[in-house]
């Protein structure tokens, strides 16, 4: 019989086995997970959703293995986060936005945000959110101009007749003009004005659910987060399920509040994170000058978020602080009762 | 724990529980056994035969007076050919006693059921008969059942857990062996002076929990508890909290929440012991992994080689491209097939190419699946990242000694990242800085 020696046989650490799930496989899940919005949006909005959607993710997966090329850093661009990416910049603009605009949100967020930072899980802020907001200051009309989805479906951006978003009457109007002008139905739905992704609360609810039941992200983000804004909304005296399906809190909540590089690891800081998403969007939407206030609660959150991990760490069977301050004291005491004595 | 859950965390390993069927077959005795010197924690024994020695089962062939010890018996009646020096699962040097087998397993004529009157008496049975911890920890049993406050101690708990993948000898044996278990129990109760006890099994052996539930009827005091099946549930702290509802701080020993932990199979060890006088020369291991045509348990001599052992369950199928002593979670790789089972290895695992495959490790995406995998609390990510920092202090802090290298976070890191292992040399590194 054979004898194996030295040289035949791996010999690593423990455990010899390991869960079948990748980084892959996680990024294919969300993809999954986003494609009833995309879905919903192609359906509410028209075909130029797709385009755009297209554009987005094709631009995102070229930057990512452009930039990764140059650098002569082995590629990620396989692993789908830039598809992730490019899907959640389409859906955080509005359907008649210029497709070269796209291309740009694309360039900041994955070259500037995530690449310059150092990569896959190593950038502090999300490269959506971030596009997002470069987009909107820079381009402010084109990213609030709304097609409106009961006049018919668009192809290309001309055929688009503009109309209001929810939160945009909100803002000018009040609470009561706005619920009355907007059914909680048609928020639920998806037939208002807003960014391609947003619109339909019930798309996203779907792709949470899924996200959750997958164990692929924590209940306790979004649910920390949706209930700020429902409970603020409350006490402000507004409808609470309006301001949930308004704007881009769903879409924040489930799909940009939980990002692992940007948020909290730690169970009590992901619901220090939600806690303070949504109190900040609902103070913007409250208060602010402009209508909505996801992107910069979220984006806030995350230059926060180091510092909430910090904050959470597990304490494990006592804070050494704490135990070194108890025990400084105790000797503190033990040398003050001991000088007693000498007197 | 969770939120909402009451349970100390755990993950969901596939099980690969394929010889959980197979009845444990004694095999053939092989023609030499490698006997160590040093199959427990604490100072190697020393030989006490010389080459050309004749040797019977069961006979004293190596002790240490040393208060963390146990001695080693011989597994075979024959004659000592060599002593030598070899290298040991762990990767140590160690004194072998080879014993060229006669064939006829004739038992050494003093061996006799001892009697106890005392505690003392029955841990000095406990020494002789050579027992450690047979789940893999190889710690002296009698050390282990006579802490300093004994008399505060009250709860006996036995681990039938098997949580490691693969491994299914201590189930076969809650199964085969259940009346040795029983007075394993009883006198371990008995003398240790304990009034309670818990058997923690998993809920994926039901037959084993239905067989010692029935086994137990008539001693009220003990309780089969089923526990979850994930990983880690035959750990110290997670069973103890499992079973015994009561949680182990950092550095705290079993003993000082008052309780004694042992398992299964050195339960049963005991039983037989105090039945034949046999002290502890044979155990069953599981052989299985895919590079085996037909994984089995098996009872064999202490000091069989591994390939053997394989050999007796029809040879390779493929070439073994890894061999692990032990569970695929805890286990040790071994360098060669020429390793010898020793008294905790519960299992060897002959790994295929396509089982021994690493997936190649790719940036952390800072998931948290670490965090909430540690049964312990501890923060795995964060132990990556001050370990490639050097920082020792930073390690301490975040309580690197607690970690007990279950290697849950390697298993379910998606970026496979050999978390682990950088556990297992931070843990090193921090011990060596003694700091």
């Amino acid at each position: 019989m054979k004898t194996f020696k030295n040289g035949n046989l791996l010999v690593t650490s423990n455990p010899h086995i390991t869960d079948s799930i990748n980084t892959t496989k996680i990024m294919t899940l969300v993809i999954i997970a986003l494609l009833p919005s995309l879905i919903a949006s192609v359906y509410i909005f028209g075909f130029r959703a797709l385009m755009l959607t297209l554009v987005c993710v094709v631009s995102a997966v070229f930057f990512e293995w452009a930039f990764e090329k140059i650098l002569k850093k082995p590629s990620t661009a396989g692993d789908m986060s830039a598809v992730v990416t490019g899907m959640l910049i389409a859906m955080n603009v509005p359907v008649t936005l210029p497709y070269w605009q796209g291309v740009i949100g694309s360039f900041v967020a994955i070259v500037i945000v995530k690449q310059c930072f150092g990569g896959l899980g190593q950038n502090f802020a999300n490269p959506a959110i971030t596009a997002r907001i470069v987009l909107f200051v820079s381009f402010a009309t084109d990213m609030t101009t709304w097609a409106d989805p009961n006049q018919g479906r668009i192809f290309s951006a001309a055929d688009a007749v503009t109309s209001a978003t929810p939160l945009g009457v909100f803002n000018e109007s009040g609470a009561a003009e706005a619920e009355s002008m907007f059914s909680l139905k048609q928020m639920f739905l998806g037939t208002i004005g807003g960014s391609m992704g947003e619109v339909c609360a019930l798309a996203l609810l779907i792709g949470g659910i899924f996200l959750i039941v997958m164990r692929v992200i924590s209940i306790a983000t979004p649910a920390a987060f949706l209930g700020t804004i429902a409970v603020i909304s409350l006490i402000a005296g507004v409808n609470p399920l309006w301001q949930i399906c308004a704007g881009g809190a769903m879409l924040g909540a489930f799909f940009m509040a939980t990002d692992y590089a940007t948020t909290p690891s730690t169970a009590s800081g992901k619901i220090i994170f939600g806690i303070g998403c949504g109190l900040i969007t609902m103070i913007i939407r409250l208060f602010g000058a402009y209508p909505e206030g996801v992107s910069f609660a979220i984006l806030l959150m995350n230059i926060l978020t180091p510092h909430i991990d910090r904050f959470c760490e597990k304490r494990l069977y006592g804070n050494p602080a704490k135990e070194a301050k108890k025990a400084a004291g105790q000797a503190a005491k033990k040398a003050a009762a001991e000088g007693g004595a000498d007197k | 724990m969770g939120l909402f859950s009451n349970h100390m965390r755990s993950i969901h390993v596939s099980h690969h529980k394929d010889t959980a069927g197979c009845e444990s077959i004694v095999i053939p005795v092989p023609e030499k056994v490698y006997i160590s010197m040093s199959q427990h924690i604490g100072r190697p024994c020393q030989p006490l035969v010389q080459k050309g020695d004749h040797v019977k089962v069961g006979q004293l062939i190596g002790d240490v007076d040393a208060p963390v010890s146990a001695p080693v018996h011989s597994s075979v009646s024959g004659e000592v050919v060599s002593i030598e020096e070899s290298r040991s699962a762990l990767g140590r040097t160690d004194t072998f006693v080879v014993i060229a087998s006669d064939g006829s397993q004739e038992p050494w004529e003093g061996l006799k059921a001892p009697q106890c009157d005392t505690k003392d008496d029955f841990i000095r049975a406990v020494r002789d008969c050579g027992l450690v911890g047979l789940g893999g920890a190889s710690f002296p049993t009698h050390v282990k059942f006579n802490p300093d406050n004994l008399d505060q101690c009250d709860t006996l708990i036995v681990n039938g857990a098997e949580c490691e993948p693969f491994i299914t000898s201590d189930h076969r044996n809650m199964l085969e062996r259940t009346d040795d278990i029983i007075s394993g129990i009883r006198l371990t109760m008995k003398y240790l002076g304990l009034t309670k006890c818990y058997v923690g099994i998993e809920n994926n052996k039901p037959d084993a929990i239905a067989k010692m539930r029935e086994a137990l009827k008539d001693l009220p005091q003990a309780e089969v508890v089923e526990l979850r099946s994930t990983y880690p549930q035959g750990a110290e702290r997670v069973l103890i909290h499992e079973t015994a509802g009561k949680t182990l701080k950092a550095g705290q020993l079993p003993a000082s929440v008052g309780c004694i932990l042992s398992n299964v199979t050195t339960i049963m060890a005991l039983g037989e012991y105090f039945r034949t006088g046999m002290p502890l020369v044979k155990r069953t291991v599981t052989v299985a992994g895919g590079a085996v045509a037909s994984p089995s348990n098996v009872i064999a001599p202490v000091g069989t080689k591994y390939y053997d052992l394989a050999e007796f369950c029809g040879g390779y199928r493929s070439d073994p491209k890894k061999i692990i002593a032990g569970g695929p979670m805890m286990g040790k790789a071994q360098n060669s097939d020429g390793g010898v089972l020793v008294k905790n290895t519960g299992a060897v695992l002959f790994f295929d190419e396509r089982q021994a495959k690493l997936s190649e490790p790719t940036p952390c995406i800072n998931c948290g699946r670490c965090y909430r995998g540690c049964p312990v609390g501890l923060m795995p990510k964060e132990f990556a990242k001050a370990f490639e920092a050097g920082d020792l202090e930073r390690l301490r802090d975040l309580k690197i000694m607690e970690c007990m290298s279950c290697g849950s976070c390697s298993y379910v890191c998606p970026a496979k990242k050999p978390l682990a292992f950088i556990n297992t040399l931070s843990k090193d590194m921090v011990k060596e800085a003694g700091i």
